[in-house]
């Protein structure tokens, strides 16, 4: 052991985490948008959009991220794109997110009883007043549990994001490693840091899918 | 010394107590019939006969075992006693004769082909004899409920236990499984039955065992069904057609 | 901007090889996951109450770490012990101990769906608790969460390209090596994930024909359980 771990390499760690905080909330809002881009257009009546969307989650959900990763990050270059790790990172977050997403928000509008888009087609509201006031609402309260979820795998997933060089936790832990070669010792401290990150989101997702069950419950028996 | 014994048995789920000091017993061959209100306690007597719940206190004591001992081999005692539920519980993956010869083959170290010969013989005994390749899902109520009688059978225990074993069936089908039962009794297997069949008891009944709120409240031969004593008995078989 | 998907081509056998190795990797470790998260579902279920806690403590640090973390830790981790394994056994316990994990609670699940009555049933003739789960349990709950079960198990295939992070040559690995030798990362890449996809499509099949030969029921009456 020729250098201790010391207060600086903490730091240095706690900076790789607020940037995997950061991509989390990229690839989050990146892959909500595109999410819900995919999500309409699965249930959407036109079938080449449809078909398109479909073949679009299946063929992300069938690819490694790591593979993902390497196409945005050496990909893009090659097409004529300037990215740094961040953007790079970012996108190919963005991209496998929001096929994910899109996946499970689609099961949520569908999840919503047919019952009540006839009820607001027959209450004269436009396809779009439709959409927004009264099946959205609904699809969101059955979409947060599994959603909530969800974001536990984007925090892991961001550690992914070392391999194509942006310094978040992983990478941190990497790097340290590099001057003072103690892999074991940081990892497992990388790993305690992680699960700080993602353990209280998944007791709250667990907590939320209690609570939709219970209200669940109500809903049919008021239907 | 007899089959079955219950002395003071006491049960509480919680803070509900559902008996109060059960009494009774029954001889070797003999029928006894259980009957009662829903909330009574019959069912839960039956199943703590067979240790599937354990009682708070007293004794129960079935072809010689100590059911209430905490050290009772649990083994020992399904090897003699075999139970048949209301909802039939067959294994869904398994098919009908598969069901039966499980239990001899894992426990009993049964050979293959000795096992299939015994669950054919127990299905001819219950009038299945043809239905050993179908799956439980392909006979209806009242075979799956002969099957299950059959699979006790198959393990040749000393006593068995019915716990409403034709509540679920509609009335063409209840009877097809009594006359099983009946066939049983009149073969001299000591039995009790929980059940709301009374004709089915005044007819094949040895003993009769009222419950009534945790309670044995009246017991004798079937004398009781036509000329009970007691007023609660009175009103539990005026509701009963 | 012109593609040259010929350059990538032309190392086919490199890729074949690559996933050759991820698909060795996902059978094995489909095999001993299935085996290590079906132990631990059946602790977390009827075990006493320390082994109930290990077996949560397991499957709650799996599902809070990163893969990429994991395979660290346990690569290191052994080799500071004083082992020196293979690039390939290290992927294999490290994949393992991870669908391990996200197994015992699809396991866990399937076993809960069991209606109380069967293990009534299988208990009062007399059955074992090994005997049990092995009889009574074990096929109805697999039949039931059989599709979970695939997926998973795609997913664990999808996850061993992590592994070439230390060094283990499957596809990824192969992608890799093949874009830094031809500089084309992009056709490398679409083509290494057509690989995967074709895998998955594969795997898929594989499943299907093998839950038709576990559950004959199934197979014969074609209705769900």
């Amino acid at each position: 052991m020729n250098t201790l771990l010391n207060i600086n390499h903490l730091l240095f760690l706690l900076e790789g985490t607020w940037w995997t905080v950061v991509l989390t909330a990229v690839a989050f809002i990146g892959g909500g948008v595109g999410g819900l881009a995919i999500a309409l257009a699965r249930i959407a009546p036109a079938d080449w959009m449809r078909l398109i969307s479909g073949l679009y989650v299946q063929l992300i959900q069938g690819t490694p991220l790591l593979v993902i990763m390497f196409l945005g990050y050496f990909g893009l270059p090659a097409l004529g794109y300037n990215v740094t790790p961040l953007t790079a990172a970012g996108a190919s977050l963005t991209i496998y997110v929001s096929a994910y997403l899109g996946e499970i928000w689609r099961g949520c509008l569908e999840a919503v009883p047919k019952a009540q888009w006839e009820a607001a087609e027959c209450l004269a509201l436009s396809k779009t007043q439709r959409m927004f006031k009264v099946i959205m609402p609904q699809a969101i309260r059955l979409a947060t549990p599994p959603t909530v979820g969800f974001s536990v795998q984007i925090v892991k997933n961001t550690s992914l994001a070392s391999v194509v060089g942006f310094v978040e936790l992983a990478r941190a832990g990497q790097l340290i490693n590099n001057s003072i070669f103690e892999p074991f010792l940081i990892y497992v401290i990388v790993a305690v840091i992680y699960f700080c990150l993602c353990f209280p989101l998944s007791v709250f997702s667990q907590r939320l899918e209690k609570t939709m069950a219970r209200y669940g419950a109500r809903t049919a028996d008021a239907a | 010394m007899s089959m079955i014994s219950l002395n003071n048995v006491t049960k509480s789920f919680g803070a509900v107590q559902v008996l109060k000091g059960v009494t009774f017993a029954l001889e070797k061959g003999e029928v006894g019939v259980l009957i009662g209100a829903s909330g009574s306690g019959k069912s839960t007597a039956l199943r703590c006969i067979d240790r599937l719940e354990t009682i708070d206190g007293g004794q129960i004591e079935v072809a010689g075992h100590r059911v209430d001992d905490p050290k009772l081999d649990l083994r020992k005692l399904r090897l003699d006693v075999g139970i048949v539920f209301q909802s039939y519980n067959l294994f869904p993956h398994l098919t009908v004769g598969e069901n039966i010869m499980l239990a001899p083959c894992s426990v009993k170290k049964v050979g293959k082909a000795q096992a299939r010969e015994l669950a054919a013989d127990a299905l001819n005994r219950v009038g299945l004899a043809d239905k050993v390749d179908s799956y439980p899902e392909q006979l209806s109520g009242g075979q799956q409920q002969r099957a299950a009688i059959a699979r006790s059978l198959a393990m040749e225990p000393k006593v068995m236990l019915f716990d409403e074993v034709t509540s679920a069936l509609d009335p063409k089908l209840t009877g097809e499984v009594l006359r099983v039962i009946e066939k049983l009794a009149v073969s001299g297997m000591t039995m009790i039955m929980v059940t709301h069949e009374m004709n089915f008891a005044r007819k094949v009944a040895n003993k009769v065992v009222f419950m009534h709120q945790g309670l044995v409240h009246e017991q004798g031969g079937t004398n009781i069904l036509s000329k009970p004593e007691t007023p609660e008995l009175q009103d539990f078989l005026s509701h009963d057609l | 901007m012109t593609f040259d998907f010929s350059a990538v081509l032309t190392s086919w056998q490199m890729l074949a090889d690559g996933a050759a190795l991820t698909a060795k990797l996902a059978s094995i470790t489909t095999i001993t996951g299935f085996l290590i998260g079906t132990l631990f579902a059946i602790a977390r279920r009827s075990g006493g109450r320390v082994l109930r806690g290990c077996a949560s403590a397991y499957i709650e640090t799996v599902r809070n770490t990163p893969f990429l973390v994991q395979i660290f830790v346990i690569y290191f981790g052994l080799s500071s012990l004083g082992f020196s394994f293979s690039a390939i056994t290290v992927a294999v316990i490290a994949l393992t101990f991870n669908v391990g994990a996200y197994t015992a609670e699809i396991m866990r699940a399937g076993f809960d769906s069991i209606q109380r009555g069967q293990w009534e049933a299988g208990e009062c003739l007399g059955l074992s608790p090994v005997q049990l789960y092995w009889h009574v349990g074990l096929r109805p709950a697999m039949e039931r969460v059989y599709p979970a079960l695939t997926s998973q198990f795609i997913l664990l295939m999808l996850a061993s390209s992590v592994t070439s992070q230390i060094s283990a040559e499957e596809l990824t690995a192969a992608g890799n090596f093949i874009q830094s030798e031809t500089y084309r990362p992009f056709e490398t890449y679409i083509i290494v994930a057509l690989i995967y996809l074709a895998l998955s499509i594969v795997m898929r099949g594989a499943f299907w024909g093998l839950g038709m030969a576990l559950f004959p029921r199934r197979r014969r009456l074609g209705t769900p359980l």
